[in-house]
């Protein structure tokens, strides 16, 4: 293979925007007056569960 | 032809580039902060940091344990967990006194689990990247870590499809050590394992270098920060299995209907933005930051490897192997052993002792695949 780690490093960046565009596409529109506060901790509210360790039930 | 390194232009000129880097990355954490909320911008901040840290200072999981495995040096594994331990000592209060705000990375021991952290611990010492690795691999333009990240991806998706079928073979109830007596029998285990390395460790390599001490400590600090902002720990898989699931659903698969995406949270994230994710956030920052390292230091300068195509082959099973096993096993390093731990779940434990087991195996399969020299 030819070439530097630039052409690589570019393609990452790529595939980024390539899943942020395809996001915006697919998601509902961000709205940033609905967003919970900036720390979780303290904010009253449970947290959102979506987490590597999470068992979803059935 | 020449190829011009960062080390040949002028300091003067360095700056420039070097000022336009940091520049772009508090814009892309302000454009999120505005766009989607304050919140959000700063879990991308936090993924950044992580990037950085792991890039800058040369940080990694499947890289210490390799030269434990083969050299018995484990001032890697110590740096890791002394970070484990500096988050246990803060995390550990935190998760008691905010029950309702915070969760820990909690998760059932099971048949499923144990065997998936094993085949990620080989799977990892394949590609030379676990699950943070193979993002700051991408990101620094690593090609092993390029073609790896998108199958590893594809694998955490049917991996979390699959995954109740799994669990279903069986599990023991979950256990998570809690309180002062919780942080006691974590700090202590931790320390256990540090004195058995230091016992199995060669001559000369029981000192931990200065740099990872640093690294040790930042990690902590953004793996704290990142359970006061998001209210969870630190994570990387879902994350990836979710981008898969929304490019499968943009293609027209019925993922909302599959039972783990049916599940409400889940459902949640399938129709909203990542840049609501807190582990797609955080998984953009950790390529952006390790990117952004890469390119500060003139590293993108660097000639690709000449692979040949069965190494190609094999990262691509490995990266599938990674991501799928890693759902089985409620997460990879970072969301079971380093967050598992380091918030009081046993399965954490469980995690490390089968990935190690799993990494003995890893290191002996690279060479045959034609990912190095045979030894």
């Amino acid at each position: 293979m030819t070439g530097t780690r630039r052409l690589t490093a570019a393609a990452a960046l790529a595939l980024v925007l390539g899943i942020l565009a395809l996001d915006k596409a697919t998601s509902t529109p961000l709205d940033p007056f609905r967003a919970p506060p900036i720390l979780a901790l303290g904010s009253g509210q449970a947290s959102g569960g979506a987490h590597c360790a999470a068992l979803p039930s059935k | 032809m020449s190829v011009q390194t960062i080390s040949d232009i002028p300091r003067a000129s360095r700056a420039v580039p070097r000022i336009a880097l940091v520049a772009i990355a508090l814009f892309l954490c302000l454009a999120v902060a505005m766009m989607a909320g304050a919140r959000y911008g700063l879990l991308l901040a936090i993924g950044f940091g992580f990037g950085i840290t792991l890039e800058g200072l040369r940080f990694g999981f499947a890289g210490p344990w390799r030269a434990m495995i083969l050299r018995r040096e484990p001032a890697g594994i110590l740096a890791q967990l002394v970070a484990i331990g500096l988050v246990a000592i803060v995390a550990f209060p935190l998760l008691q006194s905010n029950a309702e705000e915070l969760t820990g990375a909690i998760a059932p021991v099971g048949w499923a689990m144990v065997g998936g952290a094993f085949v990620f611990g080989a799977a990892m010492q394949v590609v030379l990247g676990c699950g943070s690795g193979t993002l700051v691999n991408a990101g620094s333009g690593n090609p092993v870590g390029l073609v790896a990240l998108p199958f590893f991806a594809i694998g955490s998706f049917i991996g979390a499809t699959h995954l109740l079928w799994w669990t279903s073979l069986g599990s023991a109830p979950v256990v998570a050590f809690t309180g002062t007596s919780g942080l006691i029998v974590t700090l202590g285990a931790l320390a256990a394992v540090a004195a058995l390395l230091l016992f199995l460790a060669a001559p000369g390599t029981r000192t931990i270098p200065r740099r990872m001490w640093i690294a040790a400590l930042l990690l902590a600090l953004f793996a704290l920060a990142n359970l006061a902002v998001a209210g969870q720990p630190w994570g990387v898989v879902y994350g990836l299995g979710l981008w898969t699931a929304k490019g499968a659903a943009a293609m027209g698969s019925d993922v909302a209907a599959l039972p783990f995406w049916s599940a409400p949270a889940n459902s949640e994230r399938l129709t909203s933005s990542i840049l609501t994710d807190v582990t797609s956030l955080t998984n953009l920052g950790i390529i952006g930051g390790a990117f952004l390292v890469a390119a500060w230091r003139g590293g993108l300068a660097q000639k690709l490897p000449n692979l040949p195509p069965r190494a190609w082959v094999a990262t691509i099973i490995a990266g599938l192997l990674l991501g799928y096993s890693s759902r089985l096993a409620f997460g990879c390093n970072v969301g079971a052993f380093f967050s598992g731990i380091s918030t009081g779940s046993l399965h954490g434990w469980a995690w490390f002792a089968a990935a190690f087991a799993g990494s003995i195996a890893g290191v002996r399969l690279r060479p045959l695949l034609g990912l190095e020299g045979r030894r």
